[in-house]
């Protein structure tokens, strides 16, 4: 299966180990700010939620980049999309084309967004609860399968 | 990347506000300060002895209000979530220390700031937004009486959508001695009334953004360190099988099973409604939905959790509650209705109210009513132990200062006091206790009645060894093992290394939890030394270190007025065994282990520190660095 980064909001405690394992990753500090991946947090609701990069396979950055600069790649067989640091024009169209507000400025005339760490993401690393995955979206849905199956044997009865 | 200086873990700056002028200034911290006194409680005490006079009063202009961060706050050490709330307390007119969790200490390490000094007093409620360099005060005049979570949305939409708040509720604003101050929601540095203290100085909130880095001493090496940690079995059978599950919900049963669960104002140590109130009946108001816990910053853990009760007198919603909670608002009030407990936790959780004071406070008033000594014409309704409605009303008045609520405010010790009989009041130090009764354990009875902020748990976990079978700084040499609670022989040196020992964890701004759970005070200890640059020189100098800071806070509290005739425990605790439960016929030997502990730890017969013994620690009247 080729592999790719799924986020399972079932199992985020909201504790954002993985922003800081991704801009120490990328930058050597602990700062969220930096970080390619960002925890929503609802706390009344106990509801959190890691953001990031979801590598489309038709990825909206890539078709309005002027430069060329953001490219769709392959790492260990799955998608990626890497930004060439030097074609990049700093003009951000990707940070307002991108739907999922995953692309950012860096504050250094380019953009931050996942590159999944040449293919060992630092956050799935650092995340004990393994909301963070590096598998494919599709062990995401057996994951739900299995939990919805539980649920019916162990609340409705079934046996 | 290589840096030039080993420097880390630190941002190096302070902030210091005076609300008087309404002005704010950084400054840089001291290498040697940080160094010695490294963070959080050391550091926030050192600034504590050197700015304020201890005979102030706590609640006049002239106490300050530090905010300290420790090295490993904000970054991937396993919950490095902490901050350390440091002033005079009005409680206990000792040195205040409140720990607190959630999001706001990071962020504020974030923003750049190790420390923030808050000075003097507003005229008018303000509140501080600080986004990194760019600090303001703000009128607060919109949110002063509102509750806590009112006031955190008010506060985010006011400035950022990224923001973390820190606020008191309408509990701090009344001066109320018990009061907490709240951050991200949910999270409490809860005792000792810290919360009185904001109040008084009309600063209802500190909301904070910040975009810059933590950077650490030695990159590679505390990576691999803060794995080793993570990979490390306990860790992992803490973190996914026991408090994961149930928070600490489930040490009610536990303590119970012990026979030291304080039950109806300490009068006994066994609850019949111990399992009405344990871990199984609290998860089943867990909120229904995809994530059942939730973590403070960095933590594996995550042992908060959000409840609901959905439908009657008790409805209501909101984080909670842990074991001290449950202990304090359920056993010690005789309460067994778990849903009154709920209601009662979410109650102080939005007025900004200590839990475990508010609680021990409640059930003095209903054994001051049992007694006869306190009328019911006075308390303005009928009140009993066991009676969780009554709990519910007058939580509500002690945060209003409403009619008998204005008695309750005082915390049980000038409530027993005002009404003659200060005997009953459950406090050392008049603080009131947590849920671990002193009958229970010799070394941990002596930890309680020594440690400078008054009746402590979480500055000296010494039940750990005593009957929790979690071995700490190699007392007993594996886990599941316990040191005989009831002996009083060896007690006094492990109270005073287990004390010596969490000033550093209080230090260090990592969680307690992680830490205690961790292969041995060695790999703690690595993780402050790589991501500072420090070398302690061993486990002795680590401790040591400690020790140094226990002797300051000692020194602020015998400036303050407090002596040895304050290291001691309720007449109760002394004097009247448990008649029944896994720890009756047992009372702390106290007059055996305080002799002891006052040699060991090199002070006098009235427990003075001794020139020569703060001399060795590099501790003076004027702390010399």
């Amino acid at each position: 299966m080729k592999p790719q980064l799924v986020v399972n909001p079932d199992r985020c405690t909201g504790c954002r180990a993985c922003e800081t394992a991704c801009s120490f990753a990328h930058y050597e500090e602990f700062n969220p700010q930096r970080s390619a991946v960002r925890v929503s947090i609802f706390t009344e609701q106990c509801f959190f939620l890691p953001v990031v990069c979801l590598q489309c396979s038709d990825p909206a950055c890539v078709a309005v980049c002027p430069s060329g600069a953001m490219h769709a790649d392959e790492i260990n067989g799955g998608f990626v999309v890497l930004v060439d640091r030097e074609r990049c024009v700093g003009c951000h169209m990707c940070v307002l084309a991108c739907p999922f507000g995953c692309v950012e400025d860096d504050g250094a005339s380019s953009v931050r967004k996942c590159d999944l760490c040449d293919g060992d993401p630092a956050c799935v690393q650092a995340c004990a609860t393994k909301a963070l995955d590096y598998s494919g979206v599709n062990s995401l849905a057996s994951t739900r399968r299995k939990a919805l199956a539980e649920r019916m044997r162990l609340e409705e009865g079934w046996r | 990347m290589a840096r030039a200086t080993a420097f880390g873990g630190w941002q190096g700056r302070l902030l210091r506000v005076d609300l008087e002028r309404g002005t704010a200034s950084s400054e840089p911290i001291d290498r040697a300060v940080l160094e010695k006194y490294v963070g959080g409680r050391g550091l926030g005490v050192w600034y504590l002895s050197q700015e304020v006079d201890p005979t102030v009063d706590p609640l006049s202009p002239d106490n300050k209000l530090i905010f300290a961060t420790g090295p490993l706050t904000g970054t991937s050490a396993p919950a490095g979530s902490r901050q350390m709330l440091v002033t005079k307390s009005p409680l206990t007119g000792a040195v205040a220390t409140s720990n607190t969790g959630g999001y706001f200490g990071a962020e504020l390490k974030f923003a750049g700031y190790d420390v923030v000094i808050v000075e003097k007093a507003a005229t008018a409620p303000v509140y501080l937004w600080i986004e990194d360099d760019r600090v303001e005060l703000r009128s607060a005049e919109d949110v002063w009486g509102r509750e806590v979570s009112a006031t955190t949305h008010i506060l985010v939409d006011e400035t950022h959508e990224e923001a973390k708040v820190m606020c008191i509720g309408p509990a701090g604003e009344n001066l109320v001695k018990i009061s907490s101050i709240m951050n991200d929601m949910g999270r409490a540095a809860g005792r000792s009334g810290v919360g009185a203290v904001m109040g008084s100085k009309k600063l209802k909130a500190i909301v904070v953004r910040g975009t810059r880095g933590i950077r650490v001493a030695d990159p590679a090496g505390f990576v691999q360190a803060v794995q080793d940690v993570r990979d490390h079995e306990l860790l992992n059978q803490f973190m996914t099988v026991t408090v994961a599950e149930y928070g600490t919900s489930d040490v009610v049963e536990f303590s119970n099973e012990f026979g030291l669960l304080p039950t109806r104002n300490f009068q006994q140590g066994t609850f019949e409604g111990a399992a009405a109130i344990g871990g199984t009946a609290v998860s089943r108001y867990n909120l229904k939905g995809i994530s059942k816990t939730k973590a403070c910053f960095g933590c594996p853990t995550a042992c908060g959790r959000v409840t609901v009760v959905e439908h009657g007198q008790f409805k209501g919603r909101g984080e909670g509650p842990e074991y001290e909670t449950l202990g304090s608002l359920g056993a010690v009030c005789g309460i067994s209705d778990v849903e009154a407990i709920l209601k009662s936790n979410y109650l102080c959780n939005e007025l900004g109210m200590d839990t475990i004071s508010a609680g021990v406070t409640m059930a003095c008033a209903m054994e001051l009513v049992e007694k006869g000594y306190v009328s019911e014409d006075e308390v303005g309704r009928p009140l009993s132990f066991g009676d969780g409605a009554a709990v519910v009303e007058l939580l509500q008045k002690t945060a209003l200062r409403e009619g008998f609520g204005d008695a309750l405010a005082e915390g049980s010790y000038r409530l027993a006091d005002s009404h003659g009989h200060p005997e009953l009041s459950m406090t050392v130090k008049k603080l009131e206790f947590p849920n671990y009764d002193p009958r229970g354990g010799n070394g941990y009875a002596l930890a309680y009645a020594t440690q400078s902020r008054g009746a402590c748990h979480i500055r000296n976990e010494v039940h750990c060894v005593e009957f929790f079978g979690i071995s700490l700084l190699g007392i007993t040499q594996e886990e599941g093992e316990n040191i005989d609670r009831f002996d009083p022989e060896g007690k006094a040196e492990v109270a005073k290394n287990i004390q010596d020992y969490y000033c550093m964890i209080d230090s260090s701004g990592m969680c307690n939890f992680l830490v205690i759970a961790m292969p041995h005070a060695v790999a703690f200890m690595g993780l402050i030394e790589k991501a500072t640059g420090i070398d302690f020189g061993g486990l002795d100098g680590f401790l040591r270190a400690g020790e140094a800071i226990f002797n300051l806070e000692r020194l602020f509290n015998l400036g303050a007025g407090l002596t040895s005739a304050d290291d001691t425990l309720p007449r109760r605790m002394l004097e009247e065994p448990f008649v029944e439960g896994a720890s009756k016929g047992h009372v702390p030997k106290l007059e055996v282990m305080l002799p002891e502990y006052y040699a060991l730890r090199g002070w006098d017969a009235d427990g003075v520190p001794t020139p020569d013994r703060l001399a060795e620690l590099g501790v003076g009247p004027v702390a010399a660095i």
